[in-house]
């Protein structure tokens, strides 16, 4: 990944140290400066955010500190909340969600970039991007509508039977749940991942692939390990996207997971996931601690969303330093 | 030509076929929903959808003009508030920062991703809504603008990167500024990726409903300017389909083909506008 | 370029290009269930005002209470009472008193997805709470076959779904379970969201009852109008007096006639288990919520004159979406009401 190229300064007349209002003049300082005030705007929209959380969820912190984050009962009669079983459901439902997308859409994307014709990986795309616009609702109701029967019939069946002595695929199916929540995620971040990872390909220069090429390796070999690793940066950005994406996506996961804040093993039981109950109780929430725990959640989610990021950075450092090295 | 080869060419091609089929994969189920949407909803996509008001349930002949025009608006301004902001910050990233305040920014952009939409229209709700005490086009579009930013953001920074060093260093070579070389060669040569990115973050805030709920809020009439309550296809579209009615269902589903076919037009006019003399090879 | 500034100046003046008269815009924000009824009203009345628009959305009953309270809306609506905190937060926020004001009557109904059987089952109050309290587990139960006879129950596992987001549905059932079943008060209680001791949670009415639809031998509860909408089977829940009723307008307006001679001052009262032979024991009033104060004069008076206009003609469109008219007895108490409003 090129970070910036700072060695490269505009050469001008003079050279030397030049005085700030001279290198204003230049019209690189302006943008630079122009840029950088962007940039940071970023950051501190960002910090505004957590700051607004933070503060507005100052009841249930006094209230039950860090108890919030392993108490499995939410009882909004009781006011009583905590926050484990909708992490969990966050995570299992993202991480199915993931393990089902990234094969298919670095896969796709890889035919779309280096396979299919022009033409063809054009118009294919433009569909494709379309998905993503799909809002929520829709997706839930489809989910409804068709995965759930599906879980039910045909996907339940088939795992269940020969593999149900897994903790994973143990118990009955109501359709909904886990693992028909991660399909329905699957789905909605597959746009990303291709997209994303399809542009990234195309823009690898052609000399690499030729070179493997030309030492003989086969049409898969090149790409596989010549290409993709060159574009690795790039796609793990697009992994990044979708695993934001599936760890925010309200509607269509509250749909099809059940809703129910339980803690289980198996993925075909129903569970919950904190922006599912933010997007369910938010609205009709009255009372302060009620309303703050919630917001609470999502302070949490912010959590865990920083952490799964910083896990993920250390990860691909360790396999940048470990794997091989390529030429910028 | 031995036993080595063929095995190599074997997997090669079955990895290639299986590629395919991924593809395959995930085009059909895009299929699967656009032929959903038309065969629930398209008898309901008619001239009456596209140029009357919502009209109360059992009356026949209502529209969504107004939402149109309300997303329109909304995405329109939601755009020229959260591309400026991630374009040139990633360019910033790209060309101008060191590696700590890049990895900052980069930090803070995949973390203001993962927020729950229904938090960013909570946040917007406050900032812009509560303190003028009343819902607007304004707010709506600050809410999906900066949901717009992430991605924005990281794809320019990933794709002016990936500009290989010879078109820089053959500008400055030619004694371009840094800027000069910025704006005319590095970044025409990555905007095919930049702009599938903007596309991108622009089709996903198009569908988004939680968001809105509190701060463009909703409106059976025209809303005028850009100061008032306006309705948009996304919560028409939750309304109506966790409604009772069946009429209102399809009106639902053909909200959604609406929605679609929208992006697809803002897609295919914002690259043909934009690839007007930009030539770059592929690859 | 100059090509695409052109295009986004076209498309910045169409934003501000529907620029007629000044019509009146008044904000409402709140219940969910009644927005069919109010959607129908609000158009009606604006075709006879062309000068007042009022707009509504159904963003839920709390967030109605809470953006009536911060003032970002004219008028809210709920169907579940707001309570004394709430009322007195409103105080406190906005120095005057927040009005109720009952607009319809809805029901809840148990709707069910049952192997073999295809009539509506009889629910007697301790069958319903034993199942959601998950005590009752199985169709065949005495508790639910003892009202049933001559109906064959299978041997299987209930699956018990209720409603995962908030709602006054929610409110409504738990009001109900609340006043039928001791147990349930203490364990759970009454409101928009509850701990659910068991069962699986669908969101919206919707939700539920695609749930029950695909999970057989299941139990979920929706709104009325849903059901006859949808031609969802629902089954007939015992009253106070003992008889097994089928919630239909008439019965959901006994139930509010009952109530009527104790209407308190304000409005706010639960009309669930009511007395009358013929009474739907699971109906409920939605209420608009009005400022006492309203400091636009235009606003005020094309409020003050909806709802007298809502009271009298207004009540003609209830019937026809499936929502019961208010008795006569709480329209008279509201039109006097409606002089409160200054």
């Amino acid at each position: 990944m090129a970070t910036a190229n700072p060695t490269l300064q505009s050469p001008g007349p003079t050279v030397g140290s030049r005085s700030f209002f001279a290198k204003l003049k230049e019209g690189d300082e302006i943008a630079r400066l122009v840029t950088f005030v962007f940039a940071a705007s970023v950051v501190l929209i960002t910090l505004l955010l957590v700051y607004e959380l933070w503060v507005n969820s100052v009841l249930p912190r006094q209230k039950f500190g860090l108890s919030f984050f392993v108490t499995q009962v939410w009882d909004p009669v009781m006011d009583e909340y905590g926050a484990l079983p909708f992490v969990y459901g966050t995570l299992v439902t993202s991480v199915v969600a993931l393990l089902i997308a990234v094969p298919l859409g670095i896969g796709a994307s890889i035919f779309l970039a280096e396979l299919a014709p022009p033409r063809i990986s054009d118009t294919l795309q433009f569909f494709i991007d379309l998905l993503a616009a799909v809002p929520s609702v829709i997706y839930g109701l489809l989910g409804i509508f068709t995965v759930v029967p599906l879980m039910r019939t045909v996907i339940y069946p088939a795992l269940n039977k020969p593999l149900g002595f897994l903790p994973i695929f143990k118990g009955p199916s109501y359709g909904v749940g886990f693992l028909t929540a991660g399909i329905v995620l699957a789905i909605m971040v597959i746009p990303y991942i291709i997209s994303v990872s399809r542009e990234v390909l195309l823009s690898v220069p052609r000399d690499q692939r030729e070179a493997a090429l030309a030492l003989g390796s086969t049409r898969w070999e090149s790409t596989w390990k010549v290409v993709v690793p060159f574009a690795r940066t790039g796609i793990m950005g697009s992994i990044f996207l979708a695993l934001a994406r599936a760890l925010g996506e309200t509607m269509a996961v509250t749909m099809v997971i059940g809703n129910t804040p339980k803690i289980s093993a198996s993925l075909f039981a129903p569970g919950y996931s904190i922006a599912a109950v933010i997007a369910n109780e938010f609205t009709e929430a009255t009372g302060d601690l009620y309303l703050q725990s919630l917001i609470g959640l999502g302070l949490v989610l912010f959590l865990l969303t920083f952490v799964l990021n910083g896990l993920a950075r250390i990860l691909i450092i360790v396999t940048t330093q470990k794997g091989s090295k390529v030429a910028n | 030509m031995g036993a080595r080869l063929r095995w190599r060419k074997f997997v090669s091609n079955f990895m290639l076929t299986m590629t395919g089929v991924c593809a395959f994969v995930s085009v059909i189920v895009l299929f699967l929903i656009l032929g959903y949407l038309v065969f629930n909803g398209g008898t309901s996509v008619s001239w009456n959808f596209f140029t009357k008001l919502p009209t109360p349930v059992g009356e026949t002949g209502g529209g969504m003009a107004n939402a149109i025009v309300g997303s329109a608006k909304l995405l329109l301004a939601a755009s020229l508030f959260g591309v400026p902001i991630g374009f040139l910050g990633g360019i910033y990233m790209a060309e101008f920062s060191g590696s700590t305040i890049a990895s900052i920014v980069r930090y803070s952009a995949d973390l203001l991703n993962g927020v729950p939409s229904i938090v960013v229209g909570i946040f917007a709700y406050s900032l812009v809504v509560l303190p003028f005490k009343h819902f607007s086009t304004l707010a709506g579009a600050f809410a999906l603008g900066l949901m717009m930013i992430p991605i924005t953001l990281r794809s320019t920074e990933e794709f002016l990167g990936a500009v290989p060093r010879m078109l820089r260093e053959g500008a400055m070579a030619l004694g371009a500024s840094k800027w000069k070389t910025i704006s005319t060669v590095i970044v025409p040569a990555a905007y095919r990726g930049i702009l599938t990115a903007i596309l991108l973050a622009l089709a996903r805030v198009a569908g988004e409903t939680a968001p809105l709920l509190f701060t463009a809020f909703g409106n059976r009439f025209w809303s005028k300017g850009w100061g008032q309550p306006t309705a948009s296809l996304p919560v028409m579209i939750y309304t109506y389909a966790v409604s009772p009615y069946e009429d209102w269902h399809r009106q639902a589903w053909a909200a959604g083909l609406v929605l679609l076919g929208l992006i697809l037009i803002i897609n295919i006019l914002a690259r043909t506008i934009l690839s007007r003399g930009i030539a770059v090879p592929r690859g | 370029m100059k090509r695409a500034a052109m295009f986004l100046g076209a498309v910045l003046a169409l934003g501000l290009l529907v620029w007629a008269q000044n019509p009146l815009l008044i904000n409402g924000a709140g219940a969910t269930f009644p927005n069919p009824i109010y959607s129908k009203w609000f158009d009606v009345y604006h075709q006879k005002n062309a000068n007042t628009q009022f707009n509504y959305q159904p963003v839920g009953s709390g967030a109605g209470i809470r953006q009536v309270t911060d003032g970002t809306v004219d008028f809210g609506a709920t169907d579940g009472p707001m309570s004394d905190e709430q009322l007195k937060a409103y105080q406190d926020k906005r120095g005057s008193a927040i009005l109720h004001f009952p607009t319809v009557l809805g029901a809840v109904v148990p709707t069910y997805n049952v192997q073999g059987v295809t009539g509506a089952l009889n629910f007697t109050p301790e069958a319903l709470a034993g199942i959601y309290l998950g005590k009752i587990t199985k169709w065949n139960d005495p508790a639910i076959a003892g009202a049933n006879k001559g109906v064959s129950l299978p041997a299987q596992d209930i699956v018990v779904v209720h409603r995962s987001d908030g709602s006054g549905t929610t409110y409504i059932w738990t009001d109900y379970l609340s006043k039928i079943s001791d147990e349930w008060k203490s364990k759970v209680n009454r409101s928009t969201s509850v701990n659910w001791p068991v069962g699986l949670g669908g969101k919206g009415n919707e939700g539920v009852t695609g749930l029950v639809k695909q999970t057989p031998d299941s139990i979920g509860y929706v709104e009325l109008i849903y059901a006859v909408q949808n031609n969802i089977p629902y089954g007939t829940v015992k009253n106070s007096a003992g008889s097994f009723i089928k919630a239909d307008l008439a019965s959901v307006t006994a139930a509010a006639a009952g109530a009527a001679k104790e209407m308190p001052a304000d409005f706010r009262v639960s009309i669930t288990n009511a007395s009358g032979k013929t009474a739907y024991p699971i109906s409920s009033f939605t209420w608009l919520l009005i400022p006492s104060k309203i400091q636009d004069g235009a606003k005020r008076d094309a409020i003050k004159a909806f709802l007298k206009w809502m009271l009298a003609d207004g009540q003609a469109y209830n019937e026809p979406l499936s929502y019961a008219k208010l008795p006569k007895e709480v329209v008279e108490k509201e039109l006097k009401a409606i002089n409160q409003v200054q």
